[in-house]
């Protein structure tokens, strides 16, 4: 009975039960959206690195797994590694920022591409020019590019040659000693990637590198990939905590309002109630029960906005961000609706149930 | 042997509303005594405080001053959870507004009131209950919202809800204020029905004679105190 009653309630003003359910919905969007790209970039991040096809990775000393500006590896350490035990191939690379959180990739082509099974070409083929640049099909999506277009970085143009598919180190790749040249690290290398004749040998080979460059940062890939998390990312967690914070605080805002408002014009239909003989816990009990259906719905309708973010996204800036749907995460996202929303029912919910049965049947 | 015990015994009875700095004494000194059983006519000019008795006798208000006994309880000593369960449990209400829940259809706002007293469907009082909307000719109105019936049929509406637990006081504001003379009848027969039948105490506000004459005794109200004419 007290459910029929907060149905229709909810029917009866139902601008404002779908206002308060989508404003609710955009609060639990906002969690879910920023949880899904920071674990769709990273997973993005890990997946491109293993894409490289390497079992092994070099850094220069010092650096941090986020983060590449400088090159101060020297191509002679290359060399040296190439000669190792159990390495098949081993490339370099150099990262160059160039604005925003955007970075360009030079590579060795050739053994880069034997090293990771070489880029599928969607159009347009490998580099002929120096000013020749491949990019993969999310960047190509993003910054509307085909074969032969002009593109501008580092105050330069350069051609676009090839869009290859997504998930081999990087998306724009230029040819490595182009990139050395151009970021006045002739002779350097940012990274250094090693493929081993056989991966049961990972073990003896890293221990055979960390030996002969004891200064250096030395992964396995998996290591490497392991470390790409939200936790080792200063401040994410961080800014997840204060999006939630503010999440609860704008349920709470929404909601207050919205039974605020419908209390006060409900003032005779509970005065009503209390004469029949409803008691406190009654009335509060019906306005918890609209509270906990706006948030669920409202939580409901912001994953379903997840999927049409994700969709944005995708659809826009494949090149830079990559989201991805996090289930674990809805029944958190669904508390902390229901906690600012429940919150915000507290004292229009207090103050109904306290209401003087007849002063609210004299209101008019 | 001793009297047997009144239902309602108001003595000295006053009420003052406050709004703001403006005092109105709606009620200035009422003495009444209801026996079990009763069925009163409550008559007097518009003004003279007979929907304030009935709030203060519904336990709906609260006095300003004197002593009201109902049921061996007074009222100025009852918690709010006890004067809860006196509306509840005791007392059913026609208001002169009737009061029904605007989002519920007439059927939903009668079972409502059955659900709050924790009496939903118990089959004895189906069939009668059935008769009664029948009676009252609301019968084929019930899936219809307040909004769509018209006065007399909300008040009717208002009348079943009041009446559907069998409370042991019927407090009835003007019933019959919206109605023809026909529909009015059936009102008045049914109240009288359920007083000879089955001892409900029933106090009827009325500004009409014809209506006052079915009880059992006229009071007369005027200027917040009740007068003998
Ligand atoms: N909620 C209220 N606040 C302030 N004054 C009120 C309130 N309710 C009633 N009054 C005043 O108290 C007096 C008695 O009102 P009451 O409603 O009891 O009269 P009544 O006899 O039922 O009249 P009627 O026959 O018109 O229904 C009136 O002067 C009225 O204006
Ligand atoms: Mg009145």
């Amino acid at each position: 009975m007290i459910n029929k009653l907060v149905f229709q309630n909810l029917k009866h003003r139902w601008v404002r039960t779908v206002l308060s359910a989508t404003a609710v919905g955009v609060q639990v969007t906002m969690i879910l959206t920023l949880v899904g790209l920071s674990f769709g970039t990273l997973e993005d991040m890990s997946q491109r690195s293993k894409g490289a096809g390497a079992d092994i990775l070099i850094r220069p000393p010092g650096s941090s797994i986020i983060g590449l500006s400088t090159a101060p590896i020297p191509e002679k350490v290359l060399s040296f590694v190439r000669n190792l035990p159990h390495v098949a191939v081993a490339t370099g690379t150099v990262v160059h920022p160039i604005g925003g959180a955007n970075s360009i990739t030079g590579i060795d082509l050739d053994s880069f591409s034997r090293m990771s099974g070489g880029f599928k070409y969607i159009r347009g083929g490998p580099f002929r020019n120096p000013d020749d640049v491949i990019v993969d099909e999310y960047w190509a999506r993003q910054y509307h590019l085909d074969v032969g277009d002009e593109y501008t970085f580092l105050n330069r143009k350069w051609h676009v040659c090839g869009i290859v598919q997504p998930g081999k180190l990087a998306r724009l790749f230029i040819p490595l000693h182009i990139l050395q040249d151009l970021s006045a690290n002739t002779g350097k290398l940012t990274m250094i990637y090693v493929k081993l004749d056989d991966p049961a040998n990972l073990k003896e080979a890293m221990k055979a590198i960390r030996a002969a460059l004891p200064d250096y940062q030395i992964y396995s890939i998996a290591e490497y990939v392991s470390l790409i998390s939200v936790d080792n990312i200063p401040g994410l967690k961080a800014f997840i905590y204060v999006v939630i914070g503010i999440s609860i605080v704008v349920g709470f805002l929404v909601v207050f309002l919205s039974m605020y408002t419908a209390v006060l014009e409900r003032t005779r239909e509970i005065g009503i109630l209390k004469a029949l003989g409803a008691t406190p816990g009654m009335v509060l009990g019906m306005l918890v029960r609209e509270t906990v259906i706006l948030a669920l719905v409202g939580t409901a309708a912001g994953i379903l906005f997840t999927y049409g973010t994700r969709w944005a996204i995708m659809r826009y800036v494949p090149g830079s961000l990559t989201q991805v749907i996090v289930p674990d995460w809805w029944p958190i996202a669904a508390l902390v609706s229901l906690v600012g929303s429940l919150l915000g029912a507290l004292y229009p919910g207090w103050k109904a149930a306290r209401q003087d049965a007849i002063e609210a049947l004299a209101y008019e | 042997m001793s009297e047997p015990q009144p239902l309602i015994q108001v003595r000295n009875l006053a009420k003052i509303y406050r709004m703001g700095d403006v005092e109105v004494s709606a009620l200035r000194g009422v003495d009444l005594t209801v026996q079990r059983g009763e069925f009163i006519a409550i008559v007097g000019p518009s003004g003279s405080g007979k929907s304030t008795l009935f709030y203060i006798l519904g336990g709906l208000a609260s006095a300003s001053s004197g002593s009201v006994i109902i049921d061996g309880k007074e009222l100025a000593h009852l918690s709010d959870t006890e004067r809860t369960r006196i509306r509840r449990d005791l007392v059913g209400f026609v208001f002169q507004k009737y009061n029904l829940l605007p989002t519920l259809s007439a059927r939903d706002n009668i079972e409502m009131a059955q659900y709050i007293a924790g009496q939903t469907h118990k089959p004895e009082t189906a069939a009668w209950f059935r008769q009664t909307l029948e009676l009252l000719g609301v019968g084929h109105r019930l899936n219809h919202k307040p909004r769509s019936l018209s006065g007399g049929e909300q008040q009717r509406v208002a009348i079943a809800r009041a009446i559907v637990n069998h409370p042991a006081l019927v407090l009835a504001d003007e019933p019959t204020g919206n109605l023809d003379t026909e529909n009015s009848e059936v009102v008045l027969k049914l109240l009288r029905d359920l007083n000879e039948r089955t001892g409900q105490t029933i106090l009827m506000i009325t500004h009409n004679p014809e209506a006052a004459a079915y009880a059992h005794r006229i009071v007369h109200m005027r200027d917040g105190r009740i007068i003998h004419p």
